[in-house]
């Protein structure tokens, strides 16, 4: 891959321990804090269920990382970036738990490891093109998601949010692709 | 500065392309060029939460086209998706795609698809793989 070592710091050990810290806190201590922050009138309420699609999805996303990080496919550097981009899911798993929480829901948990690795069939992958090529579909798809259903959103500040989080799924598209040696799409309207 | 013998070959891998993709995607009624396309759009639009083979935010996606609505094995479908009853045909995939909250409100699909094309093309993928009707 052409992730550029030198510019990323951390290990592969770093990776794990965060991980393991990572599964084991998910359910709780994730939950707390962080994100933009976005007051919750009872209006969200209407939303509850686009955010919690949403939210499933980003703990699809984190899953998928941690478990390639494992997987002992990756190299250094490619480690490092898979382990910012965790990082950006977990916080907009955060954000969305948030505003599930504060209207007064219970935010939608993730799914075991097990159901993870059948789902995303995580055992075929033999190699970190294979990791890399799964990772870009994924974020292509959920770039694409975020923004197919904003339409379906009511609160404008939540639509903000699902524009943000888009964008950063594009970004990771990007980096990914970009990676991988994939093409430049030559259409416009990549994503959506 | 290309041969006309590499310009052959080239046009002959594109000509042994296409013959495949029609192969692989020849069925009675459905044309192998919207199934291609559909299968851009599909890889673009659903695969955030779907896979053909696979349940993930959405259940999986093959033989989809005659299939009893809310019947994926051990998938958990939303009461409202459960109530909808019937079986997804092309028709009701297209009012589906038009507007899932409006075809079965309480449904956990907020994804919708105003252009009538991209619905045909995305269905003519979904036929292709599926079980011939």
């Amino acid at each position: 891959m052409d992730f550029d070592d030198r510019s990323l710091a951390g290990s592969r050990r770093t990776f794990l321990h965060q991980a393991g810290a990572l599964t084991l806190g998910a359910g709780a201590a994730g939950l707390i804090g962080a994100g933009p922050a976005i007051a919750a009138p009872p209006r969200f309420r209407s939303d509850v269920g686009v955010i919690q699609t949403a939210l499933a999805l980003e703990h699809e996303g984190i899953a998928a990382y941690r478990l390639a990080g494992k997987s002992g496919l990756l190299s250094k550097g490619t480690l490092q970036v898979a382990t910012i981009f965790m990082g950006h899911h977990e916080a907009h798993r955060d954000s969305l738990a948030k505003v599930v929480m504060q209207a007064g829901a219970k935010p939608v948990e993730p799914k075991s490891d097990a159901q993870y690795v059948a789902e995303l069939n995580l055992a075929s992958l033999k190699s970190e093109k294979d990791v890399v090529a799964l990772a870009t579909m994924l974020e292509h798809g959920a770039a694409s998601a975020y923004l197919g259903q904003i339409t379906a959103i009511r609160d404008p500040k939540l639509a903000n949010l699902f524009a943000s989080i888009s964008a950063d799924e594009a970004t990771h598209w990007t980096t990914l692709n970009a990676a991988g040696g994939g093409q430049i799409p030559k259409s416009a309207y990549i994503f959506g | 500065m290309r041969t006309p013998l590499r310009w052959t070959l080239q046009l002959g891998g594109v000509a042994a392309a296409g013959l495949l993709a029609t192969t692989m995607f020849a069925r009675p009624g459905i044309a192998a060029d919207d199934v291609a396309a559909g299968q851009m759009l599909y890889q673009s639009k659903c695969t955030g939460c779907h896979s053909v083979d696979a349940d993930r935010i959405g259940p999986r996606h093959r033989n989809v086209v005659g299939r009893k609505v809310a019947s994926v094995p051990g998938f958990n479908y939303s009461p409202a998706l459960k109530k909808l009853g019937g079986v997804w045909t092309p028709a009701r995939l297209d009012q589906w795609l038009s507007g899932t909250q409006k075809m079965a409100p309480g449904s956990r699909m907020y994804l919708e698809i105003d252009d009538p094309t991209q619905r045909r093309l995305l269905i003519a993928y979904l036929k292709s793989v599926s079980k011939p009707q």
